[in-house]
């Protein structure tokens, strides 16, 4: 059997790949992050929490409605997307002229509000979704089992992450976005209805991560905690890549996820923490981020 | 010399304010005296460490104008240092313990405060998250915790192996002095020129910078300090309850402290105590009723609200209110 460093290969791309899928986990949520930070100036405490209730949209859509995982990829984004424009609208409106941070308080506190009442009607074990038909079993490469459904979420998410990017960096939408980002005030006196962009991108970072929830349904168990250890991994991908690039985001989550998938199969003592550590060690040698900018 | 003579009116005026002050202090600590025999000791004790903790994380956010979402895994440094050399040695006092907690809990600010003070605003929070959430799943995994079980049956011993402090009420009065020492501590600091170039800082830190100061050294003074006194009510309140928990160094316990300082009052020094005072309270009435599963939620609910229309905490608005009517 080929072995790489003393491990055998099958077991050192098994925990390559369960890496790259939870890096494009991070990818997906620190990419919603950077998006709301650019026009928001907030960090959403509450992206956690969004990511879970998009899992649990497409639970309780199933169990409830009938709606399938194919029509939850769609529905469940725009539940929780709409969701968060009312949250926009009705609260974090009323905070924009203040100092940041009072943005992430609030958005803490909503997060401490969904967590905590869903874990009084699911509990905190977790509920099991069950693969789709057609994601079921997988294939069977020289080396290793690739499972179909794991193949479709590295797919599907790197997927939207780049319709992201192109989105923003190459259209008309994406230039008023990157414009609001750089002077809201200016764009307002252009004639663009900056509050309504405000709105919109709220929305839309909060779908990407209701997104990921639904694709994280079927692979871990749908629980209301599911949100909050994930997200603040997240935020340490986040500190490690800089929120000022979306394509910076987007490559530090896989490239993170791929790192913790080699510490799993080096050392897999570390592998909770090793993400923290690199962030210590860009936090020494590169203050700004890899790809950040100091304000 | 009878400099009474000389005294300008302001001066009088400075001299009432500082008298009315003490007394103040003075009517407060005399409450703090009697408590025990008023209320039940255990609740107060956590009331008081709470308190501590929450001027602790105050000095912090208030006065140097830094957000720490990480302040729980300096509580949990104190109290799991201190609780393992106090289970594992039993000749050594209680007070000792504590003094080398706290030293932990200093250690550890002093990392935390080199590391997360390179990046500013919301970042500093994000870091300070991170990194407590490193020392969270360290906590899980390091063998002298417990892990998920936490330490328990911490003896609280003889203090300077005199005073038995298993009576609630000589431990009450030890929980007591170490309150006031750090709240006389933060009040030194707050007001003293170091306190003054902090708020300097918090205010606009380019100006401080072209001033001269060197902000991130005043930076790390205030956090290792705060660090310090974080990890000091952390190892009380291991004494006190004779257990350390995980549930310390969860990130939650971060939120807490948080809320408790905005709910009395960012900025205030009498705030973080009110707010402590009031969250632990509504926890110790909500854990007995109906609603006990609803904690998190309420927390949640209050941490929303005083977000957006209650900023200055209820000290803030007492002060504000105390301003527009009688001066």
């Amino acid at each position: 059997m080929t072995m790489i460093f003393g491990v055998p290969l099958a077991v050192f791309m098994g925990q390559l790949l369960l890496g790259l899928i939870n890096g494009a986990f991070y990818a997906l949520l620190s990419l919603g992050l950077a998006v709301i930070f650019g026009l928001l100036k907030i960090v959403n405490f509450a992206h956690g929490a969004m990511y879970m209730l998009g899992a649990f949209a497409t639970l309780l859509g199933m169990r409830y409605l009938g709606i399938n995982y194919w029509a939850a990829l769609f529905l469940a984004p725009l539940a929780v997307g709409l969701f968060g424009m009312v949250i926009e609208r009705v609260l974090l409106r009323r905070i924009g002229h203040l100092d940041h941070l009072y943005g992430l308080l609030l958005t803490f506190g909503l997060a401490l509000i969904f967590e905590g009442s869903l874990v009084n009607f699911f509990g905190v074990s977790g509920a099991r979704y069950p693969t789709p038909e057609l994601l079921q079993g997988g294939y069977q490469t020289g080396f290793m089992f690739l499972p179909k459904y794991r193949a479709w979420v590295l797919l599907a998410a790197v997927v939207v992450c780049f319709a992201t990017w192109y989105m923003i960096e190459r259209t008309r939408l994406g230039a008023y976005l990157r414009a609001g980002t750089e002077n809201p005030a200016l764009m307002q006196a252009f004639g663009v209805n900056v509050p309504l962009l405000v709105t919109l991108t709220y929305g839309f970072g909060v779908a990407l991560a209701a997104f990921a929830g639904v694709l994280a349904a079927p692979l871990y168990p749908v629980s209301p905690t599911m949100g909050s250890n994930l997200l603040i991994v997240v935020f340490a991908v986040v500190v490690i890549g800089g929120m000022g690039s979306i394509l910076g985001a987007i490559v530090t989550g896989l490239a993170m996820g791929l790192i913790e998938g080699l510490t799993k199969v080096y050392y897999p003592e570390a592998a909770n923490t090793v993400i923290f550590l690199v962030m210590i060690l860009v936090l020494l040698l590169r203050p700004a981020g890899l790809f950040g900018k100091e304000a | 010399m009878a400099t009474t003579q000389t005294l300008t009116p302001s001066m009088k005026r400075e001299r009432r304010a500082s008298l009315r002050r003490n007394v103040f202090y003075l009517v407060l600590i005399a409450i703090g005296l009697v408590a025990p025999f008023v209320a039940y000791p255990v609740f107060l004790m956590k009331v008081l460490c709470f308190a501590l903790f929450a001027c602790a994380f105050n000095l912090l956010l208030g006065y140097a104008g830094l957000l720490s979402f990480g302040h729980a895994a300096f509580l949990a440094t104190g109290g799991y240092v201190t609780g393992y050399l106090l289970a594992s040695y039993p000749a050594l006092t209680p007070e000792l313990g504590m003094l080398i907690g706290t030293a932990a809990a200093v250690v550890l600010g002093a990392i935390f405060g080199a590391l997360s003070i390179r990046r500013q605003g919301i970042y500093f929070a994000m870091v300070t998250l991170a990194l407590a959430q490193l020392v969270f799943f360290f906590y899980i995994q390091a063998p002298f915790t417990g892990g998920e079980d936490g330490l328990h049956g911490v003896p609280r011993g003889h203090l300077l192996g005199i005073v038995d402090l298993r009576s609630n009420l000589a431990m009450y009065y030890f929980v007591f002095a170490v309150f006031l020492f750090g709240f006389a501590l933060i009040q030194r600091t707050v007001h003293s020129p170091f306190g003054q170039v902090l708020k300097a800082i918090r205010e606009n830190e380019p100006r401080a910078v072209s001033l001269g100061y060197n902000v991130d050294a005043y930076k790390l003074v205030a956090f290792i300090l705060s660090a310090g006194l974080a990890g000091l009510a952390g190892s009380t309140k291991t004494v006190v309850f004779q257990l350390a928990s995980l549930t310390d160094a969860h990130w939650h316990m971060s939120g807490e402290v948080i809320l408790m300082t905005l709910l009395g009052g960012v900025g205030t020094l009498f705030g973080p105590v009110v707010g402590a005072g009031l969250v632990v309270s509504l926890q110790h009435l909500l854990a007995q009723s109906p609603l006990g599963n609803w904690v998190g939620p309420i927390l949640g609910v209050i941490f929303v609200i005083c977000v957006l229309s209650f900023r200055s905490g209820i000290v803030g608005e007492a002060m504000k209110m105390y301003r527009k009517n009688f001066k």
